[in-house]
């Protein structure tokens, strides 16, 4: 009955492109509205696709192992006897320059063998029929004319493909706060579309038929990043590797942050005897969750945070925004680079159930299946190289955040007290501030904080 | 399972409370020789005597008050109102009295009271006889407001807001008490209060309608139905509590929502509901709440004059066809 296009989700704020890990489904195969159709990468993480529509997967235009802009045509899924040819040519004429490039396998070529010629002249040769499992399209209209709604509905939204006219006046589009939500996860630009609800509102029903137009001319058109892997002739002087995903994220998001955020750092010493002492002591017990020292310095600046929003803050160009939660963004490394995923409202939470929950993100982090909402949101974060024998180090700001605090090693070295020399064991924090949100003092006085509460650590367990 | 009238199945609950537990007993206007004005005590006095079941002057003010002393040093008064447009007459009692004095006293004194008799519109009883009048209680905090919509919940719910330890207003309907259905006899039947039903299953949209309005929605869903329209309705039953996370489930399924109320709009339970289920389900929501209540007027007497004010089947079904987008405007 329908034809609906699958096209490349936009899966995160920054993504601008994906790249097929592989498909889970092969052409011809039947697949239903809600089917993992295949698996994507995108720059902060592998995300599961789901399929927006019910039918064969008749046509796969993006091979796995290739890379597609968001809101790209990347498949096809429609029932064995629709004449989809109209659909793909459509995709292969007005798709962006950068999916034209990324058409090199034979089985992305823009005119696939089957479509009849001069189809892509006639767009409304597109079988125009509702998607079955939509319910508004099975109501009949009142005229009860031989089209559905529905099929008015698909040949409008080619129209506003073809022409784009936005709904809605002065750049605000009017949709529903449902259809807000599927054209997030199915990559349509509501600017596009035509709403056909009162005063022109945009409703789950065009969202989902424009998922089946043809492709929205307007995606933005992402720069090929083509991965080239020059081959390493025999003494050949180097090697130019292509960027991963989260490398490319990495390259193009640190010198947002780095060059116009201006830095300051301000670093402390801690003494982590008492920490140490108490964190066996607690991994003594039985039945309770091992506590790392990264636990401790999470809980330390959850509360203190608290009792400083002036660091729990971020750069808004009119305002200083403040937040009164803290979620902390906790970095970990990966092999082909890192990632942040997010500990939320961690104020409220034991050290018990920081230690259970910060495992569990790290965890999913190096197996990369965080989900998406795991990884935006931190208003603070913490960076910890302390397994890697680091006395300190100051790190970059992760914007829109206002400070991020490095940590260091907890090391043994000679103390000097009022009873002469000791070993005692000391950890270097840092903290990196954004100079537009806050001050000198005020971030020594937020690391003087920490510091006292890591030294008198029983306050972290109250 | 019997299949009995909601009157009948009032009249059991009563009977089986009254038999269960020696504190419950009957007081209101002719509630004994004359067995109920609408015959829901009928037969009472003979079984249970002049001491269970209660005649009183018409003074709803003095019996209500009755009713709270006696609640407050633990009988379980089953007060009944021959009509709730009469309690308008016992609302400081019950408002200021009955409401409070759990909170006002600390806790040393319960109310353990039940307020019950019919309410809401019916037909051609003009202005001062139909009304809606759950809108003056549920505001109030410390009532209990239940609206039963059929002879199973009419009897499981007034068992319940006898066994409550809490001032329940109870408000039936004279357009309901020939309604027949089916009724557990088992004595411990009981429906416990802020328990919503989903009384027809749907996927298109959510109909939120009590009592009479119930019924219309169920009309208007048989005949949307053969449009092609799947509608939802839930029946909250008791409206203090409200059991929110029903509605709203049934919401986040649905993706629309219509309220209907047969009193007027302004303030009203349809007000209520559209705001909980914006505040808590707003992503879901592919078109506003709308909400079909009766016009701001009083109640007429002529036919036709009470007809348009009143939420019929029609007005239901335009209104589930305009959320639906289904109604021909584009």
């Amino acid at each position: 009955m329908a034809v609906t296009k699958v096209v490349m989700p936009k899966l995160s704020e920054q993504m601008e492109s994906g790249k097929i890990i592989k498909w889970l489904k092969k052409e011809g195969e039947r697949v239903q509205s809600g089917d993992i159709l295949a698996e994507v990468e995108t720059d902060k993480a592998d995300v599961e696709m789901e399929a927006f529509g019910s039918g064969v997967l008749r046509k796969i235009l993006v091979a796995a192992g290739n890379k597609a802009p968001v809101g790209s045509l990347i498949g096809v899924i429609a029932e064995e006897n629709d004449d989809i040819g109209a659909v793909i040519a459509q995709a292969g004429s007005g798709a962006p320059a950068g999916a034209a490039s990324e058409a090199k396998a034979p089985s992305e070529a823009a005119a696939p063998s089957g479509a009849k010629p001069g189809m892509a002249d006639r767009p409304a040769a597109v079988p125009p029929q509702p998607r079955s499992e939509d319910p508004a399209a099975r109501k009949p209209s009142p005229s009860k004319g031989p089209e559905s709604p529905g099929s008015q509905r698909v040949q409008e939204a080619v129209a506003a493909a073809s022409v784009p006219q936005p709904s809605g006046h002065g750049g605000r589009v009017k949709a529903s706060p449902l259809a807000r939500k599927i054209a997030a996860q199915s990559g349509v630009d509501l600017k596009l579309i035509q709403g056909s609800g009162p005063g022109g509102r945009i409703v789950r029903r065009d969202v989902e038929a424009a998922s089946t137009a043809p492709a929205a001319a307007a995606v933005a058109a992402a720069p090929a990043l083509r991965p080239v892997a020059q081959p390493a002739a025999a003494g050949a002087e180097y090697e130019d590797l292509p960027l991963s995903p989260m490398r490319s994220a990495i390259a193009r998001r640190m010198p947002l942050s780095k060059a116009p955020v201006p830095h300051f750092y301000v670093t402390s010493e801690v003494a982590m005897d008492r920490a140490w002492e108490l964190r066996e002591e607690l991994n003594g017990l039985e039945g309770q969750p091992k506590i790392s020292v990264n636990d401790f310095i999470i809980r330390a600046c959850a509360l203190t945070l608290l009792q400083h929003p002036g660091v729990n803050a971020s750069f808004q160009g009119e305002s200083i925004r403040v937040f009164h939660r803290v979620h902390m963004g906790i970095a970990v490394a990966l092999e082909e680079g890192l990632i942040t995923p997010v500990l939320r409202d961690v104020h409220a939470k034991s050290l018990a159930q920081i230690a259970v929950e910060a495992r569990d993100l790290a965890e999913r982090a190096r197996q990369r299946k965080l989900r998406t909402q795991e990884l935006s949101g931190a208003t603070f974060s913490i960076s910890n190289l302390g397994m890697f024998d680091v006395r300190d180090f100051s790190a970059i700001i992760n914007p829109p955040e206002g400070a991020i605090l490095a940590v260091g090693s907890v090391r043994r070295v000679p103390v000097v007290s009022d009873e002469g020399l000791g070993v005692g064991r000391r950890m270097a924090l840092t903290i990196s501030c954004d100079h537009r949100v806050m001050d000198g003092a005020m971030g020594a006085r937020f690391l003087q904080d920490v510091k006292k509460l890591l030294e008198e650590p029983l306050r972290l367990l109250i | 399972m019997a299949v009995m009238t909601y009157r009948e199945a009032l009249n059991l609950a009563l009977r089986e409370e009254l038999t269960r537990d020696p504190n419950v007993f009957v007081i209101g206007e002719e509630v004994g020789l004359y067995e109920g004005a609408y015959k829901v005590t009928q037969g009472l006095l003979k079984e249970f005597g002049p001491k269970r079941i209660v005649d009183t002057p018409i003074a709803e003010s003095g019996f209500t008050g009755v009713g709270i002393g006696a609640a407050m040093v633990g009988l379980r008064p089953v007060v009944e109102m021959m009509t709730f447009n009469f309690a308008l007459l016992a609302l400081d009692q019950i408002v200021n009295s009955a409401a409070k004095l759990h909170y006002m006293s600390g806790g040393q004194y319960n109310v353990p009271l039940v307020i019950r008799g019919p309410g809401g519109p019916a037909h051609q009883l003009a202005a001062q006889h139909s009304q809606s009048m759950e809108v003056y209680f549920y505001h109030v905090p410390g009532l209990k407001v239940v609206r039963p919509s059929t002879p199973m919940d009419a009897k499981g719910l007034l068992k319940a807001a006898i066994r409550d330890d809490n001032p329940v207003i109870f408000i039936e309907s004279e357009t309901l008490y020939n309604v027949k259905g089916e009724v557990p006899e088992d004595p411990d039947f009981v429906i416990p209060l802020g328990q919503a039903v989903v009384r027809r299953e749907g996927t298109d949209v959510t109909v939120v309608a009590y009592m009479g309005m119930m019924y219309r929605a169920m009309e208007a869903a048989e005949e949307l139905a053969k449009d092609g329209i799947s509608v939802e309705i839930v029946d909250p039953r008791s409206l203090q509590p409200l059991d929110t996370a029903t509605i709203i489930g049934s919401v986040r399924k649905t993706h629309r929502a219509v309220v209907v109320e047969a009193g007027a709009g302004f303030a009203g339970m349809g007000s209520e509901i559209a705001t909980e289920i914006t505040e808590e389900a707003f992503d879901d929501l592919d078109a506003p709440v709308l909400r079909v209540t009766g016009a701001q007027a009083p109640m007429p007497y002529a036919r036709n004059l009470e007809r348009a004010k009143t939420p019929t089947k029609e007005k239901i079904a335009d209104a589930i066809r305009r959320v639906c987008y289904a109604n021909g405007s584009r």
